[in-house]
């Protein structure tokens, strides 16, 4: 399989602080989850690769282009209904009028909200929230698709759903990109691991390999540090 | 305090009866602060915008300047607005001095900056929320600013009435732009001012009473609107 992505030496340092290391990556998974303890800075790799942040060193390589879409661990919602929430992304997106408003109540659909297309947005739970920002990605047809702890508020029923969600993404051939701390979703979800540790990457393994038995020591103990 | 309640009676009987003069001066106090409110906003809404969003030199500069300039005095707005349009000045050919454009001038000039300051704050703090998502949905720095005015709408109107509130308050600058012309360019407060130091309080005190149910009137408005929204929109 070739790799869609390729990091190399990867870097960001902000001042003192060295929060991703000599980062070297090739991503090549329909499915990748990044896993680690809080503060591993698996949030700020993902947003380097995204273009959110910029590199001290390194590059990020995509060797061919690939429409992004990024859905946050607080999902980020406009002071306007669901529906208008969905087409305002695909307007930036340069989608043609019309198209928009297939586009929008086909994502709102995908993700089970089409009947709260005309609500306001910011008043709905925060599992709702999610899966219209969800819709909102879905709706851009994003060739890869990064999530950064998006179930870490949410309650069990919404954490199955936006669960559901991602894996609809994935079969559609969305590439997934994805970090997390928890366990239990990891193994859900992942078909590649990889597992970072104070800003570096301890190993990269297919995920059945990496469940059964983590090479890097660290990944071990945070698995039964979990398990406990 | 016979007197005070004499003037106080006059002044509800003026109110009352709808006097022509009494309520063609509140007309020309509201048209004058409300057209400055809205040229007020309409230039220093996408100036505040700007200076919380925009990334260019001076930036921080033009932060403090704005914030300074929110209490700028009223007087020396009028001075200056005064020089630009006498006879002798700049724009003195258009004869705009002593009118009411030239008070809507003036007071355009003081409350910009009280707007672009006040919105500069929330389009701020809305940007550190959004900013990631509006980067990642491919947002140009212009577009995101529009998108944050937009969002911001009802917050905004704060800064619209806290610039109101200046202008239909201030005495100042519309007193020497204006000239206070009886019929012509006399507003609430410049004859509030003139009233009282002539000894006739009914008037001054009819619309005292008048000014100031309205500033607390549009901040009811203001209030309820907001908690609406707040309810409504999130």
């Amino acid at each position: 399989m070739s790799s869609y992505l390729q990091l190399s030496g990867l870097d960001l340092v902000e001042g003192e602080n060295a929060i991703v290391r000599d980062v070297t990556l090739e991503l090549a998974a329909r499915r990748t989850l990044i896993l680690g303890p809080n503060g591993a800075g698996k949030s700020t790799l993902l947003r380097l690769i995204h273009g959110l942040l910029r590199p001290t060193g390194g590059t990020v390589r995509w060797p061919q282009p690939l429409r992004q879409a990024m859905v946050f661990q607080r999902p980020v919602m406009l002071r306007t209904t669901v529906f208008k929430n969905v087409i305002y992304g695909l307007k930036l997106a340069g989608v043609k009028d019309g198209e928009r408003e297939r586009r929008a109540a086909a994502a709102l659909e995908r993700v089970g909200l089409a009947h709260l297309g005309a609500r306001p947005a910011r008043v709905l739970s925060g599992g709702e929230q999610q899966r219209v920002a969800l819709a909102r990605a879905w709706a851009l047809e994003p060739q890869v698709l990064f999530l950064d702890e998006p179930t870490a508020s949410l309650d069990p029923a919404s954490n199955r759903e936006v669960e559901r969600i991602i894996g609809e993404f994935a079969a559609a051939g969305t590439r997934i990109l994805m970090t997390t701390h928890n366990l239990g979703q990891a193994r859900r979800l992942a078909d590649e691991i990889i597992y970072i540790d104070d800003g570096r990457v301890l190993e990269q393994a297919p995920a059945a390999a990496f469940f059964q038995q983590p090479r890097n020591a660290r990944a071990a103990a945070f698995i039964r540090e979990e398990l406990l | 305090m016979n007197e005070i309640s004499a003037s106080l009676q006059l002044a509800a009987s003026l109110i009352a009866a709808a006097d022509a003069k009494l309520y063609g001066i509140v007309a020309l106090s509201l048209r004058v602060s409300l057209s400055a409110t809205v040229i007020a906003c309409v230039v220093g809404m996408p100036i505040g915008a700007w200076l919380a969003v925009g990334r260019f030199a001076g930036r921080r500069v033009l932060i403090v300047l704005f914030n300074g300039m929110m209490g700028l005095p009223p007087v020396a707005v009028g001075l200056l607005i005064y020089l630009l349009l006498s006879r002798a000045g700049p724009l003195g050919t258009f004869g705009l001095l002593f009118t009411p454009t030239a008070m809507i001038i003036a007071q355009s000039v003081l409350v910009a900056p009280i707007v672009a300051a006040l919105t500069r704050q929330v389009i701020a703090d809305a940007w550190l929320e959004y900013r990631e998502q509006l980067r990642s949905l491919g947002a140009s720095r212009p577009r995101a600013a529009a998108t944050l005015l937009w969002d911001g709408r009802f917050s905004l109107s704060t800064a619209a009435l806290a610039g109101f509130g200046r202008a239909i308050a201030e005495v100042g600058t519309v007193m020497i732009v204006g000239g206070n012309i009886d019929g012509v360019t006399r507003v609430m407060t410049t004859t509030i001012a003139l009233e009282t130091s002539k000894g006739d309080l009914p008037l001054a005190l009819a619309l005292g009473v008048i000014l100031i149910s309205l500033v607390l009137a549009i901040n009811a408005v203001a209030y309820l609107l907001r908690g609406w929204a707040a309810r409504r929109w999130g």
